[in-house]
This record gives structure tokens, C-alpha cells and sequence, in this order.
């Protein structure tokens, strides 16, 4: 009898443990239906990239961030550099359409050489990604900075602080032929026709080149001691800018506004030194992000291409000397690429 | 033939001093001592890289791969600062290069006797290749900690005077000596004038030529430097540009024949000056890009015209690949 009721005990006991443990044991994982095509449906892709040039901060940021987003699904990244050479530029998109990447993630140099080949492209199947510089044709992804955006805020700065002073600015363009420069200049235009007391002395190219700007500047401020701000079209070429700024012992006194990518030795460490008043930041890792999700939607959608159309313009960061010292304003590409 | 010569120079002399006056009278704020200095630091990079050109031109060469020995070595001493390296081993590293490149050059020219356009054409390409592709993380190199107080090769000024300016003067003191008080700079004028007759006469013709592209190269680094100092980074896609087009137009607007033997230090002074006035006065005016170009280019077909039929080529010395 004993020996009975021990049994019945141990058979209970045993019962409630497998009851306990019984739905992990008996059932089997649930499966996520879509995690198996999207990978299918990336692996093995190429994905073919036409920046204007590698070997600056924000070519080589974009890479990075593409890379390292992409490369662990099996994408398979090319590079076409053609080194600020717009023919060459255009021949790689050529040659690209007829080796049939899955995307062509692309960078244009002015607004028109590379449209029609883009379109060209998208009815051959490829998708393509347009980034920070977009054409005239609109193909199925544009990520990049807002440029009439960036003229505008810089401006706006710029006014604000020329309040209660001479008003006098001056404009440091960028190459003349180039989308963004064009586009940032109506931005400024936009704001500088609500503001009929600011007078702009100059407004000159410099060509992206930071010994034209300081050289520009220099000029421009012996003419005009009492300027109160510069509006500059690229950080990169108004560190030459500002050293015009600088030497002239007018840091503080004229406000330079400036826009790029963010990168920390040449935004957040120059707005910290105040060689910029300003930085608006169109932040390259969050832009690479962006890039590499619309890669994986493109692919995964198996939408064709060129049936959908959207954009998604960047966020801007504006960095001054509140946020210069912060962790997130900025970013190292030395980080971006491990 | 030697009064038209002389008139030549009298004419780049006199554009430039009616150029100066037109300005002077005209534009509000151009006549002013601070504007004159602006003007000449403005100016002063380019007018270090004339002086370079200068000795190769005179030498009957042309240097092409100027841009590149401007961008390159001085580059690599703000990518090896910012890598951790210190500022007198990094400039050391860049003098040896620089040297070493200009050896290549010069041997090129002299002993391989490639025509000097074609050869520095290649050879700039190299070294700037070289440095995209192997020296530089990016295009700009910029400043770092370690490079403390070396702008001041750039930057402020002695005695009231910009430095740039000052190390302008100091280069075309150095140049003019080697080309007036030395031997080697004898030869470099009797090599451009006739570079048979120097080779008969036993004067060592091809030594000379390396020495030469090799003090040009250290010029052009110097220059980058200089450059570098005063904005703060190296922009090394400065090879890009059209930096070398200016260069030639200060040496040929300055009244240096292109076809050698002819010219010195003043000529490149005078050249500089007439851009420096030219560019100044188009900044001051807020001329567009576009007409800056336009006028650029005017001039400096007017001055390669002039330059055709004042110092024509020597038909007994000429040949193919000369400029």
C-alpha cells in the first residue's frame, strides 16, 4: 500500500513537471513567413555605387554605412569611382546598365548629365537610389540633404545675427555647375527676398576650393571690415573661410554659417575652435542608414522598378558651440568603417 | 629683334601698371595699404609656384606635376602628424619624397629624353594617384594637435607683413641667387638657350636638368606648405583644379619665353603682380566666375600670342614635344 501511494506520488509529480514543460517540448518554433524571402531576395544582389568621388567624408562615409548594413546579407558591393570627372561618371553608369546590378545607388554630379541614362536603367529593371545630389529625373528613391533647406536655415542664422548691425553679408558659392550650390543659393535667395535690409557684397564661387574661399574672404572683409556673416556653401572649403575670418581677428564678430557631413574634425571640432557659428550637419552615418534600409525595402518589395517614387530627405543637425562637445552631433569615420 | 624683346616685358609692365591706375582711380577701397597686402597674399602661393615653373621654363622644360609636389608631400605631413607621428619626421618624409620625385623627373627628361610635358604630365598623375590611393584616409587632409605652430608658416604676420608675402620674398631672394650668382645658374640659361651648344661647350647638361626638376619640386612643396599653413588642411584635390594654368600664365605673362633661356625672378614678380591686380580687382567688383574665367583666359591667350611673336621658336634647336 505504501509502496502504492509512493508511486501514485511520483507519477503525479512527474505528470505536473511534464505538464510544465510540455508546450516548449511539443511544440515546435513558429515560423516568421517573411524573414526567408527577404533574405532570398538579397542575397547575392550587387549593388553598384557611382559617388562623385571616393576619398571624402561623405563618399566614404556612405560606403561604410552601406557596407556594413548590407555585406552580412550577402550583397555585393562595386564601387565606380570616377574621381570628379563627369564623363567618366557617365561611362560607368553606362557600362553599369548593361552588367544588370540589382540597385544603382547613384550621386550626381550636375542635374542633367545622368538623367537620362537613369531613366534608362529603371526601364532596363535596376533600381536606382539617388543620394545628396538628385538629377531631373526622379527614379525610385532620392536620400539626401534638402539643399534649398540648408540655404535657408544658414541664411536665416546668418540674418538674425546681423540684426542691429551693418547687415552686410557676403555669399561663398560652391562650383558653379553644381546642383547643390545652385539649389542652396535659391534657399538663400528665398530668405534674402523677405529681408530687404541685408545687403550682400559678394557672392562668389570658390569653386569647393579652400584657398579660393580664404582668398575671396580676405578681400571681402578688407573691403567690408563691418561684414556681419558669410554664408558658405560647404564646410570642407570654409575652413578656408573662416581662416580668412580668423586672421582678420573678426572671429565672433562675423557670424560664418556653413553646412556638411557632419564628420567631427570638420564640423563639431571647427564649431568648437568657433571657426563656425554654425554647421548644419546632414549627418552621413543616418544617411547611409537610410540608404540601406531603402535598399533592403527596393529588393525585398520586388516591386518594379521605377513603379514606385518616393524620397526621403535627411533631418538636418545644426551643430553650434552648445552641441559641438556632444558624443552624437558628430560622428569619426575611423568608427564607420570597422 | 632685341628691341622687341625689350618691349615685351615694357608691355606686360604697362598693362599691369594701367590695370593698377584703372583700378585705383575706379574702386572704391582697392588703393589701400591693407588691400595691397590682401592682394599680395593672395596671390603669394602661386606666385612661390611661378618662381618654380620659372627655373624649369628657363631650362627649356616645363613642370606639369608642380600641382602634384605642391599636394602630395606636404599632405603626407599632415596625415602622418594626424596619425601620431612627430611634425620633424613626417617633414623629413615628405623633403625625401619630394626629392625622389623630382629625381624621377629629371632623369626622365634628361636621361630617357622624354619631352619634359609628357613626362611630368605622367609623373604628376602618379604621385597624385599615389597619394589618393595609398597616403590619404581623405581628400582634405585636416589640421591636428601635433601640427601646434606650424601655421605660422601661413598664418599672421612679421613686421606687419602677412607671412605668406614674406616667404614669397624669401623664395625669390633663393631663386634669384641660384639663377644670377651661381654657376649652376649659368648653365640652366646657356642649357634653355641652346641646349646643344651647352652640351658641347662641356657643360654637364643632364645633371643640370635633374637639379633643376628637383629644386622645382622642393619649391612646389614649399608652396604647398605654405598653403597648407594658411588654410588650416591640405586640400590635396587641388591637383584637380586648373592651379597649373595660372601658374604658366604668371611665368608667360611675366615675359618668360616659353622657349627658354630667357627671364628671371622679376619677370615672375611682375606676373604675379598683374594676376594678383587682375584677380583682386574682379573680387572687389563681384565679377561672376564665369567672366573671371573669361578674362583669365583672354588674357592669357593675348599673352601666349605676344609671347609667339616676340621669342620665336629657334628653328636649328626646336624639336618635336617642345612647348
Amino acid at each position: 500500500m505504501k509502496y502504492a501511494v509512493r508511486t501514485a506520488k511520483v507519477i503525479a509529480a512527474a505528470l505536473g513537471l511534464a505538464a510544465i514543460a510540455a508546450p516548449a517540448l511539443a511544440q515546435q518554433g513558429l515560423d516568421e513567413p517573411f524573414q526567408k524571402p527577404f533574405k532570398e531576395s538579397l542575397a547575392g544582389k550587387t549593388v553598384a555605387y557611382v559617388p562623385v568621388a571616393m576619398n571624402f567624408d561623405l563618399t566614404e562615409g556612405w560606403y561604410a554605412g552601406m557596407k556594413k548594413e548590407l555585406e552580412p546579407y550577402g550583397v555585393k558591393f562595386e564601387i565606380r569611382d570616377p574621381n570628379w570627372n563627369t564623363n567618366a561618371g557617365a561611362q560607368a553608369v553606362t557600362s553599369l546598365i548593361s552588367e544588370k546590378p540589382a540597385v544603382m545607388v547613384i550621386h550626381n554630379p550636375d542635374v542633367q548629365t545622368y538623367a537620362k541614362l537613369l531613366q534608362r536603367a529603371e526601364n532596363e529593371g535596376i533600381y536606382v537610389i539617388q543620394i545628396n545630389m538628385g538629377s531631373a529625373y526622379r527614379s525610385s528613391a532620392f536620400v539626401g540633404a534638402n539643399w534649398i533647406e540648408i540655404g535657408e536655415k544658414d541664411t536665416e542664422a546668418v540674418v538674425k545675427a546681423c540684426q542691429g548691425k551693418s547687415n552686410k553679408i557676403a555669399i561663398v558659392q560652391g562650383a558653379l555647375s553644381a546642383a547643390a550650390s545652385a539649389y542652396t543659393l535659391k534657399g538663400v535667395e528665398n530668405v534674402l527676398a523677405k529681408h530687404p535690409e541685408i545687403k550682400v557684397v559678394s557672392s562668389q564661387a570658390a569653386d569647393w576650393d579652400a584657398a579660393k574661399a580664404k582668398a575671396i574672404t580676405q578681400t571681402v572683409l578688407k573691403q567690408n571690415p563691418d561684414l556681419c556673416g558669410i554664408v558658405g556653401f560647404w564646410d570642407g572649403m570654409d575652413i578656408g573661410t573662416a581662416a580668412a575670418v580668423k586672421e582678420a581677428g573678426l572671429t565672433g564678430k562675423v557670424f560664418v554659417a556653413t553646412s556638411g557631413g557632419g564628420e567631427r574634425k570638420g564640423a563639431c571640432e571647427l564649431v568648437k575652435s568657433g571657426a563656425f557659428d554654425l554647421n548644419l550637419s546632414y549627418d552621413v552615418p543616418t544617411q547611409a542608414a537610410q540608404m540601406a534600409g531603402t535598399i533592403k525595402w527596393l529588393l525585398s518589395s520586388g516591386a518594379k522598378a521605377g513603379s514606385i517614387k518616393g524620397s526621403e530627405y535627411t533631418t538636418l543637425i545644426p551643430i553650434t558651440k552648445e552641441n559641438a562637445d556632444s558624443q552624437t552631433a558628430c560622428w569619426n569615420l575611423s568608427d564607420l568603417k570597422k | 629683334m632685341k628691341r622687341l624683346r625689350f618691349n615685351q616685358q615694357e608691355i606686360v609692365f604697362a598693362v599691369f601698371a594701367v590695370l593698377f591706375l584703372a583700378f585705383s582711380i575706379f574702386l572704391r577701397g582697392f588703393l589701400t595699404p591693407e588691400n595691397m597686402l590682401t592682394l599680395l597674399q593672395n596671390v603669394a602661393v602661386l606666385g612661390i609656384l611661378g618662381l618654380a615653373m620659372a627655373l624649369v621654363v628657363i631650362g627649356r622644360g616645363i613642370d606639369i606635376s608642380l600641382i602634384a609636389a605642391l599636394a602630395v608631400p606636404p599632405g603626407l605631413v599632415l596625415q602622418m602628424v594626424q596619425n601620431g607621428h612627430s611634425l620633424p619626421a613626417s617633414l623629413l618624409t615628405a623633403v625625401l619624397l619630394t626629392i625622389a620625385f623630382g629625381l624621377v623627373n629629371g632623369w626622365l627628361i634628361a636621361y630617357a629624353e622624354v619631352p619634359s610635358l609628357f613626362a611630368t604630365l605622367a609623373t604628376g598623375l602618379l604621385l597624385a594617384g599615389l597619394g589618393q590611393a595609398a597616403l590619404f584616409q581623405l581628400d582634405v587632409v585636416q589640421w591636428s594637435d601635433g601640427m601646434q605652430g606650424f601655421e605660422r608658416l601661413g598664418q599672421g604676420t612679421i613686421l606687419g607683413i602677412p607671412t605668406s608675402i614674406v616667404m614669397f620674398a624669401i623664395a625669390c631672394v633663393v631663386v634669384a641667387f641660384l639663377l644670377r650668382q651661381t654657376r649652376w645658374g649659368a648653365y640652366i640659361y646657356a642649357i634653355g638657350d641652346n641646349p646643344y651648344a651647352a652640351r658641347v661647350t662641356g657643360i654637364p647638361s643632364r645633371p643640370i636638368i635633374v637639379l633643376q626638376y628637383v629644386v622645382a619640386a622642393l619649391i612646389g612643396c614649399f608652396a604647398g606648405l605654405v598653403m597648407a599653413a594658411s588654410v588650416n588642411s591640405m586640400p590635396t584635390r587641388v591637383f584637380n583644379s586648373t592651379l597649373i594654368y595660372d601658374v604658366i600664365l604668371v611665368v608667360v605673362l611675366g615675359g618668360i619665353g616659353l622657349s627658354g633661356g630667357r627671364g628671371g625672378v622679376l619677370n615672375v614678380i611682375i606676373g604675379t603682380l598683374l594676376i594678383g591686380t587682375m584677380l583682386n580687382g574682379m573680387t572687389i567688383m563681384d565679377i561672376s566666375y564665369a567672366g573671371q574665367n573669361l578674362v583669365k583666359g583672354v588674357v592669357l591667350l593675348l599673352a601666349v600670342i605676344t609671347d609667339s611673336f616676340l621669342n620665336p621658336r629657334n628653328e636649328e634647336t626646336a624639336q618635336q614635344g617642345d612647348i
